[in-house]
């Protein structure tokens, strides 16, 4: 560390407890998505095109999730459908 | 075709990564050497077809006949393709085809020279190319140990952990239901000064984050460049930190306790703090 170094903020955190907070929570979104099925954004997509028959919604107004507990998988699904005008 | 019993004497393990540069070839070449330093008759792979380097590393370059994938297409007998290190005893290499034909690696065909080698080696360390395509899944599929090399640094410790993934779900031992691959973890060019700064994560960050053992700490070293530049792997210089620490990482390996080191930071003179060197 240099002369010059004293004289910087100390309360900001370190770059490398950002860089662990960061990666903790990819890493453990990543994970999470590991072990969910091949064929859920097939899934996700057929759901929207059926969707899209009756309503105007993008991909991004359906949010598909799939939770494992310890004996039972629960699929949640969550579809934001527009403001009617 | 089934894995033949002949398989599982020998220890098959890979050094992968997911992603390139970190120092996969560097470790595979210092602890092959360390492995057969210890007595046991080892054999390193290199899987990296297309883009051969084990062989400079290991300063065997200009005595490259057969390669791995022409023993595979039954060009070359396994005799005939691996080379005898002139520097260590118990040590051989099978170098990587510099063909542009990335299917050269077929399941069966690793199979069998795997099966081969097992007859004869103890240790089979398989060099893994970079990124999580066919080449690198294939250095992993047959291993019974991973060493995933990290360097303390946040894509290095994303793509590790998407390999510790594949490992768990790709290899051959995932799909047969058998006991997973063991998972090690070897940080590489670690600088204790800047983790002390907090400019770097520190080997706990990395531990906390990818949960697996460690198995060693490289810190970043002059000496590594200079056992690539001269051919020798950085394991036998034994006055550099990276040697002795590779050293520390094969002894671990085999079941020894071994204390970490060089993770402090090193005394400077007052002029060079004072200067920020």
């Amino acid at each position: 560390m240099g002369i010059f170094d004293y004289f910087k903020s100390k309360n900001a955190p370190s770059s490398a407890s950002v860089a662990k907070d960061r990666l903790q929570i990819i890493v453990a979104h990543e994970r999470s998505k590991r072990h969910q099925p091949d064929y859920l954004p097939q899934m996700q997509q057929e759901i929207i095109d059926v969707i899209r028959k009756y309503v105007q919604i993008g991909s991004e107004d359906v949010q598909i999730q799939l939770d494992n507990t310890d004996d039972c998988s629960v699929l949640e699904l969550n579809v934001t459908l527009p403001e009617q005008s | 075709m089934s894995l033949s019993e002949d398989i599982t004497l020998a220890k098959i393990i890979v050094v992968t990564s997911g992603k390139g540069g970190v120092g996969k070839t560097t470790s595979s070449a210092a602890i092959g050497t360390g492995i057969a330093l210890k007595g046991h008759k080892t054999v390193i792979i290199d899987f990296d077809v297309g883009l051969r380097n084990l062989d400079l590393i290991m300063g065997c370059e200009r005595r490259v006949v057969y390669d791995f994938v022409n023993v595979i297409n039954k060009e070359a007998t396994l005799s005939q393709a691996l080379i005898k290190d002139k520097r260590t005893k118990n040590l051989f290499i099978l170098p990587a085809s510099q063909t542009r034909d990335k299917d050269a690696l077929t399941t069966e065909g690793v199979q069998e020279v795997l099966e081969e080698l097992a007859k004869e080696f103890d240790y089979i360390i398989c060099d893994s190319p970079a990124g999580i395509e066919k080449g690198a899944q294939m250095a992993l599929y047959f291993a019974d140990a991973a060493i995933v090399v990290t360097n303390p640094e946040v894509s290095s410790v994303r793509d590790s952990d998407r390999i510790l993934g594949i490992l768990q779900s790709k290899s051959k031992r995932a799909e047969d239901g058998k006991e997973p691959i063991e998972e090690y973890l070897l940080l590489t060019r670690y600088h204790p000064e800047r983790v002390a700064l907090g400019e770097m994560l520190s080997v706990s960050d990395v531990e906390d984050i990818l949960a697996i053992p460690l198995i060693g700490v490289i810190p970043e070293s002059e000496a590594v460049l200079k056992a690539s530049n001269q051919g020798a792997p950085v394991i036998l210089d034994t006055e550099s930190e990276a040697g002795l620490a590779y050293t520390d990482a094969v002894n671990r390996l085999l079941g020894e306790e071994c204390p970490l080191r060089f993770l402090e930071v090193r005394k400077k003179s007052f002029m060079k703090r004072l200067l920020g060197g």
